[in-house]
């Protein structure tokens, strides 16, 4: 397989350099852009297979940079910012971003995150059993087991699985999750989602308490990890 | 205290104070003149308007000496009802009551004004130490981290001679200097945006069970080895409150009892619901803290056991201002045997059933 391309959008030259080191030395092909002005020309010149964006950009705003690539760009934008606010988090999941890793982060984080993203935008419609430890969904049997053994899920607790599990590796937010699921009257019933997130681990999870498959995004959403 | 009754008092209430003043004791001296003489009436006169110097300022004073000089002369002083003063002996007196009056007035102002600038010096001379006490523990905190980072990075440039061990060694110690660097950058945005007052909490539905958990792994990723109990009944209701904060909170308090007790006490989290209260209670069986003032131990820059564990003395400030923040209240019991720390906050709280979902 060939190696995948990373497009790196950061101003600040230590992570830029601190990026490519951690990406080069783990696989990828990496190129650098340090304006919002050179990763945009550079993205539609040779679109990478993954975007690494700052938010903090000195010429354009980050949000903005990324509304502008998502009318064209369909590989996945990953955002790298020292904003943590929810808003700014939630606000470039909604314009588009795949998944937020905030500064400081780890690396092994990161590349965890990269791989999910990649991985996703591959398997788009190709694999119709998505996975984490023995827990396997199938998304064409609509049956999900735990090992050997049928767990049982009413429709809605279904619908919401398969629908992280179909995204998995993304944030889902707790508005897109609404909408999606229960419909647009339902966005600011947010307590539903926190009863099934809660009914749904206690079904497939090894320990509900110490959840390795549906992770919290605290404030922000859910996501879904295949292992 | 006289200055904030001063302050608290707006300037026309205290002439319509004045005013009422003078004039119910005018009164009073005017039904009982059968019984004292007009010379007495002044000397009540002037103990009233001394009485309204000691909190007043200067202008409702000065309007009290000339109303009551008024009154007196008018009422008081024969021929009564007229201004005219019909002795030597009472032109002088009623000349001395007045500026016995006046003077009344300027000297409350001195004194005002002597109180303030003492006040002024004393705020200034708090801040100052408040500044000084901020710089010293700020400086020592962020610069030993990062002199362990630059030292530790020198040595992997320039030292040819240092063994794998050594190496991985000196990596570790960077690692563990960035984390504690993060750790106390957090507390200061978090202390600054308490500072600014512009903090609102923003609350939605919070799984409160699975909230202590994300806290508590967190804990126990970042100080290895440590374990803390988790009781609480799994069927909490869901909470309306502001997760971020709430987590921020549990947070500091659980990472404390980590840090300052030893490997072998126990740390405990309890956390329970009723109808419009969440409840939970973070103690640790370590040695508990030595200030007794409740208020000491949340205050900005207090830290105890400083030469021997690190810290900004910023977390429980913290985890008082967003509490409060949140409407809610916590309070501190310690001892030689251990601390507790009791988190009360107003919620709305909801059950809901979902087996027909």
């Amino acid at each position: 397989m060939a190696k995948r391309e990373v497009l790196i959008i950061d101003d600040e030259p230590q992570i830029r350099k601190l990026l490519e080191i951690t990406l080069q030395s783990n696989g990828y092909v990496v190129k650098e852009a340090i304006s919002a002005k050179e990763g945009l020309i550079m993205a539609s010149n040779h679109p990478p297979d993954l975007i690494l964006l700052d938010l903090g950009l000195p010429d354009e705003n980050g949000h903005i940079v990324l509304q502008k690539l998502r009318k064209w760009y369909t590989n996945p934008v990953i955002i790298l910012s020292v904003q943590k606010s929810e808003e700014n988090i939630i606000k470039a999941l909604d314009n588009g971003a795949n998944d937020y890793l905030v500064k400081p982060f780890r690396t092994g984080e990161l590349l965890a995150r990269i791989r999910s993203a990649t991985r996703a935008s591959i398997s788009e419609d190709s694999d119709p059993v998505i996975s984490c430890g023995d827990l396997q969904i199938d998304l064409t049997a609509r049956t999900v087991r735990k090992g050997n053994d049928l767990v049982r899920l009413t429709a809605t607790e279904y619908n919401l699985l398969a629908l992280l599990a179909r995204n998995e590796g993304k944030v889902l937010t707790h508005q897109y999750l609404l909408r999606a699921i229960w419909g647009p009257g339902y966005i600011n019933q947010s307590q539903y989602l926190r009863v099934f997130i809660a009914q749904i681990r206690k079904k497939i999870e090894v320990d509900p308490n110490r959840p390795e498959c549906l992770l919290t995004e605290s404030g922000v959403g859910y996501r879904f990890l295949s292992k | 205290m006289k200055a904030g009754f001063t302050i608290g008092l707006k300037k026309r209430n205290q002439y319509w104070i004045s005013f009422l003043l003078v004039i119910s004791v005018s009164l009073v001296c005017y039904g009982l003149t059968p019984y004292m003489g007009y010379r007495v009436v002044a000397l009540v006169l002037l103990v009233t308007v001394s009485l309204i110097a000691i909190s007043f300022d200067i202008l409702p004073v000065l309007f009290a000496a000339a109303l009551s000089a008024f009154i007196w002369d008018f009422f008081f002083i024969p021929p009564r009802f007229t201004i005219h003063v019909g002795s030597t002996d009472d032109s002088i007196l009623l000349i001395m009551y007045f500026i016995i009056a006046m003077i009344n007035g300027v000297l409350t102002y001195k004194i005002r004004q002597a109180e303030k600038k003492a006040r002024l010096k004393e705020e200034r001379a708090n801040s100052v130490k408040l500044y000084n006490t901020i710089l010293n523990s700020l400086s020592h905190e962020l610069r030993t981290p990062i002199a362990a980072i630059i030292g530790a990075t020198d040595n992997l440039q320039l030292n040819k001679h240092l063994s794998n061990a050594d190496r991985q060694q000196l990596i570790g110690e960077i690692s563990k200097a960035s984390l504690r660097l993060n750790q106390q950058v957090e507390n200061l945005l978090n202390i600054s945006r308490l500072e600014s007052g512009h903090i609102q909490p923003k609350a939605d539905w919070c799984d409160v069970v699975e909230l202590v958990y994300e806290v508590v792994r967190r804990v126990e990723e970042n100080n290895p080895g440590r374990k803390i109990n988790i009781s609480m009944n799994q069927d909490l209701p869901i909470c309306w409150i502001d997760k971020g904060m709430l987590d921020q909170v549990l947070y500091n308090l659980l990472n404390n009892a980590a840090i300052h007790t030893d490997q072998g006490s126990k740390i405990e989290i309890m956390a329970a619901c009723h109808i419009d209260l969440l409840e939970v209670v973070i103690q640790d069986s370590g040695q508990g803290f030595r200030m007794t003032n409740q208020k000491d131990v949340f205050q900005k820059f207090s830290r105890e056991r400083k030469e021997e564990i690190a810290g900004t003395g910023l977390g429980l400030s913290i985890v008082k201002g967003f509490t409060e923040a949140l409407g809610g209240n916590v309070e501190l019991k310690t001892d030689g045997s251990g601390t507790r720390f009791v988190l009360s906050f107003p919620v709305r709280t909801k059950y809901i059933s979902i087996e027909h979902g």
